[in-house]
């Protein structure tokens, strides 16, 4: 294998401008002139806004401009708009309205802007902010995910009773009624998973300016997919044609789903530029973050599962609570649907499924994908209804797994997806192997003997991404196609930009991609650069989630490799006298087939550029090719995660001992870059099993705003992790790559929670599993052992 | 306004300044030294890590006045004569960062972990150390074995007999 070609592990690029603090964040690009503005937001969750004093305000030092709600109708500036329509079971479609930038006559949730300040700088729109009363009129808030819909509830908005945004379902609720009376053994599982904060660790930013010579505006914003969001800001919010405007997202600090949305602020610097001719740039305080990121999770659900006598999996029945806040965003409505349910068959061969969505409305922040986005919801309800299920009937949890695998390919789900590949079986060999489950019970004893209580936890998930085949996701409402774009602009020396539409904010594109096209083309892999967050220079791109930029994303660059190498070919053709269907491409070496007259690729770049062996009306002169790549289907990662811990009974400590995953990801380009998105991925997951949680009280304020109040995984909560893979060759995209992004978080939660469970003696266990929590389970252990 | 003066990276730099300013905003403001960054605000993430006068320090809770009269060094002034510090280049070598946005108080932290504690770090100590600096990307586990090689390496260099003294 080469040093730096598909499937090494090579060092970073990126890396070096971010050791030595020369990143190019959105905070870190200051233009001449800028104002800074300061948003106020509302610090009641539901209230009517009857009128400001901005008087002291205005006359505070340094203010250029305050702008509320009513500027913002007025301009017809909007915000909160969702690309994906769900219908409810009774085929009406979701409800949404419309929403201006800043909120206008009603504040609904705690930390809704309600007005921006812009000053000369940071401290004195703050400092002036403080200084506006907003004439409020306080009103009861729904908060609670579980009662949002019921009867007599305080309403979020006029046009969605209830609270109601759709009533949706999925599976065959005849089948599965008939599968479950004739099951012998029915487990059922209540549970919550818990609502989080997404949490990269960049706030979010957003500079907008505006050039009145050539009427264009640029934002520079903490964006996963800039063209997306320039689509969003010229259809929907009236900031301007997208011809002139210019969306940049530089280097981003994390993204996890977060920063997929177009949210106020952004919009509001934009359309503040160009109203005040100055540039505007805001950046979040970590309390602003918390308060206004969109939020993820957050279900209430009851799960059945029906086993046979044999304990064969017949049917699976999900009624799923999904609360998607206050207001619509961007993939808001699609989370709790096709990206969750069609999921709930698992790696488990289930015949019969049928899952309702209830989504509400609640006055809290909108809630959208976070890493994950609906598969880890899904797995946490599967794995631990499996888990418990093999506890409730006697089954070693891995035999009782290991039985009821899909063991043939391709696999039809009772819900939409069929699944092209896979190996479960043997991840789950290996998984068992690497983890040493042979010699648990020793260890189990062993932790005994200090008073100490072990589990075994396992997850075997399976997640679909690398998003997605475009009319497919039309035909289940999605408002946009979900292909991705490449070109490959090879210079007269032989040198290569790759502009993709992907983005990468930590995944490693600069590194990977270039892999790809340098092993393709047979060049030095410090001869490829890739191009990408900028629509200035990029052609069109959907961005990067849902592990969708090797998926999707390398499988467009690898199809404008594909012409680049025709093209090519008929360029050496001319130079070497022969036809271009007697050039061979090997190497970075063209040779006419059979004899040692051959070309180097950058001599052949240069022949294309100057254009003087062909003739050019013939053959276009130069070397760039673009391409779209649309997915045939899903792609399905799937694998084993065993988590192995300790509770410590007196406190409720939990203190994770070994951790392994065996993933399936199909082919990797740089397994080192797989292996630490895995260990972020569990790391994020693990987060939310013991530690996260976004709390909002009755009232609507959210309890947990801080990195004080809001607990993240942090070094001394952590195992090293076991990271091993399995592969099956992904067959809808030309790299047979599956993506990797997601997986740890998707995997890790139920994990954890079923080795908690398994040191507790099954006693339940809800999310995060705090020391608090488990000292509680533990209590309630001993008490029902004591009373046996 | 009042009068702050300091060295920064070896460069003697003063401005007047709003008393409230931070020493981040002075550095990232001021200075257009934006390699330090702001995570959090409360002292909890660790992004703001500079070294003052030889210890590190959160930047983001740290008033830039009361950093007259010191020596600040940032991750702008860890490489030296354009060859990589031993602490960054090991976070290349072990994969120690995706987003890249933590990794320069992480850089500066681990520095001084190892100032304080010494070149052979084992990993139940360093993820304690670690404590005070929140990563999303990595979870951790590579940014645990590039300390523990950057600290390797800082011994090594240390050994090495020093020139011109």
């Amino acid at each position: 294998m080469n040093a730096t070609g598909i499937g090494a592990s090579v060092k970073r690029k990126e890396d070096i401008r971010f050791i030595t603090g020369k990143g190019h964040y959105t905070d870190d690009i200051n233009r001449p002139g800028q104002g800074y503005a300061y948003f106020v937001r509302s610090p009641h969750a539901h209230a009517t806004i009857n009128g400001f004093d901005l008087e002291a305000a205005r006359s505070s030092p340094g203010v250029v401009a305050i702008f509320t709600g009513a500027d913002a109708a007025a301009d017809k500036i909007g915000a909160h708009v969702c690309g994906w329509t769900i219908h409810s079971k009774d085929g009406s479609p979701m409800k949404v309205g419309a929403f201006p930038a800043l909120a206008h006559g009603k504040a609904l949730y705690v930390g809704d802007p309600v007005a921006v300040v812009i000053a000369d700088s940071y401290l004195q729109a703050k400092d002036a902010a403080e200084k506006i009363v907003v004439d409020y009129g306080v009103l009861p808030a729904a908060a609670d995910t579980a009662s949002a819909a019921n009867p007599g509830q305080p309403q979020v908005h006029d046009f969605a009773p209830n609270n109601t945004v759709y009533n949706w379902h999925v599976g065959d609720k005849a089948a599965t009624d008939a599968a479950f009376a004739k099951a012998t053994h029915v487990t059922k599982f209540d549970l919550v998973n818990n609502r989080v904060i997404p949490n990269a660790m960049e706030p979010r930013a957003a500079l907008g300016e505006y050039d009145s010579g050539s009427d264009v505006t640029t934002l520079y914003t903490t964006s996963q997919n800039p063209h997306v969001a320039r689509l969003v800001l010229s259809a929907f919010q009236g900031i301007a044609p997208e011809n002139k405007l210019r969306v940049v997202a530089p280097d981003v600090g994390g993204g996890f789903g977060s920063k997929i949305f177009i949210y106020n602020e952004e919009t509001v610097c934009a359309w503040a530029a160009k109203k005040i001719d100055r540039p505007v740039k805001w950046t979040a305080e970590r309390t602003e973050s918390f308060l206004s990121d969109a939020h993820g999770r957050d279900h209430v659900s009851h799960a059945e599962l029906a086993l046979d006598a044999n304990g064969k999996m017949l049917g699976l029945r999900v009624h799923t609570i999904a609360n998607l806040g206050a207001y619509p965003s961007t993939f808001w409505s699609v989370v709790p649907t096709y990206l969750y349910a069609i999921l709930l068959s698992g790696q488990y061969d289930i015949p019969a499924i049928y899952a309702e969505v209830d989504a509400v409305y609640t006055n809290t922040a909108p809630v959208d994908a976070v890493r994950g986005a609906g598969r880890p919801e899904a797995t946490f309800l599967v794995e631990r209804i499996v888990e418990i299920a093999a506890r409730e009937t006697g089954r070693d949890p891995a035999e009782f797994r290991r039985a009821n695998f899909i063991k043939t390919f391709p696999h039809q789900t009772p819900v939409i997806l069929c699944y092209d590949v896979g190996d479960y079986v043997s991840a789950l060999d290996k998984a068992l192997a690497a983890a040493d489950y042979k010699g648990v019970a020793q260890r189990k004893a062993a932790s005994a003997a200090k008073g100490k209580l072990r589990g075994v936890g396992f997850s075997a998930y399976i997640e679909a991404c690398g998003l997605a085949p475009s009319a497919a996701v039309g035909s289940l409402g999605a408002g946009v196609g979900l292909w991705e774009s490449a070109e490959v602009r090879v210079n007269p020396v032989g040198t290569v930009e790759v502009l993709t539409g992907s983005h990468s904010h930590g995944q490693g594109h600069e590194t990977t991609f270039a892999q790809l096209v340098s092993s393709r083309l047979g060049i030095p892999f410090e001869n490829v650069s890739v191009v990408h967050g900028d629509t200035d220079k990029v052609q069109f791109g959907m961005g990067s989630y849902g592990s969708r930029s090797g998926a999707v994303g390398m499988s467009a660059i690898s199809k404008a490799l594909d012409k680049i190498e025709a093209k090519a070919k008929k360029v050496a053709g001319h130079v070497l006298e022969a036809s271009d269907q007697d050039i061979e491409f090997k190497e970075g070496k063209f040779t006419v087939k059979g004899t040692d007259k051959s070309i180097d690729f950058a001599s052949v770049a240069l022949q294309a550029y100057i254009a003087h062996k062909f003739n050019g009306q013939e053959l276009e002169p130069g070397l760039k090719e673009g391409a779209f790549w649309d997915p045939t289907n899903f792609t399905f990662p799937a694998g084993v995660h065993i988590c192995e811990l300790e509770v410590d009974p007196q406190t409720g400590v939990v203190t994770i001992d070994r951790w392994t995953a065996v993933d399936d990801f199909g082919k990797l380009i740089n397994p080192m870059i797989v292996e630490g998105q895995v260990h972020g991925g569990v790391a994020h997951g693990i987060g939310q099993a013991l530690h996260e949680s976004a709390v909002y009280d009755a009232d609507g304020q959210l309890v947990t705003a801080s990195f004080m109040d809001y607990c993240m995984p942090r070094a001394d909560d952590l195992p090293s992790f076991h990271i091993e893979t399995i592969e099956t060759v992904c067959p809808s995209n030309p790299l047979g790559i599956k993506g990797c992004g997601e997986a740890g978080a998707i995997a890790s939660p139920p994990a954890v929670i079923n080795a908690i469970t398994d040191a507790l003696g099954h006693e339940n266990v809800a999310m995060p599993a705090t020391p608090q929590v488990v000292w509680r389970a533990a209590q309630n252990a001993a008490m029902k052992r004591a009373a046996e | 306004m009042i009068p702050v003066s300091m060295k920064v990276n070896g460069k003697a730099v003063s401005a007047q300044v709003d008393p409230r300013t931070l020493l981040v905003q002075f550095l990232r403001e001021n200075l257009r030294l934006t390699g330090t960054h702001v995570g959090c605000d409360t002292s909890q993430c660790g992004a703001c890590v500079v070294h003052v006068d030889g210890l590190a320090v959160k930047s983001c809770t740290t008033l830039a006045a009361s950093c007259d009269g010191a020596e600040v060094t940032t991750i702008e002034g860890l490489a030296r004569d354009g060859r990589l510090h031993p602490m960054q280049q090991a976070f290349q070598d072990n994969h120690g960062l995706q987003c890249g946005f933590c990794t320069p108080g992480m850089i500066m932290t681990a520095v001084d972990m190892v100032n304080r504690k010494g070149f052979d770090l084992d990993e139940h100590t360093i993820r304690e150390e670690l404590d005070g600096n929140i990563c999303r990307c990595t979870g951790y586990h590579n940014i645990v074995k590039s300390v523990q090689q950057g600290a390797r390496e800082m011994g090594a260099g240390a050994q090495q007999p020093k020139a011109a003294e």
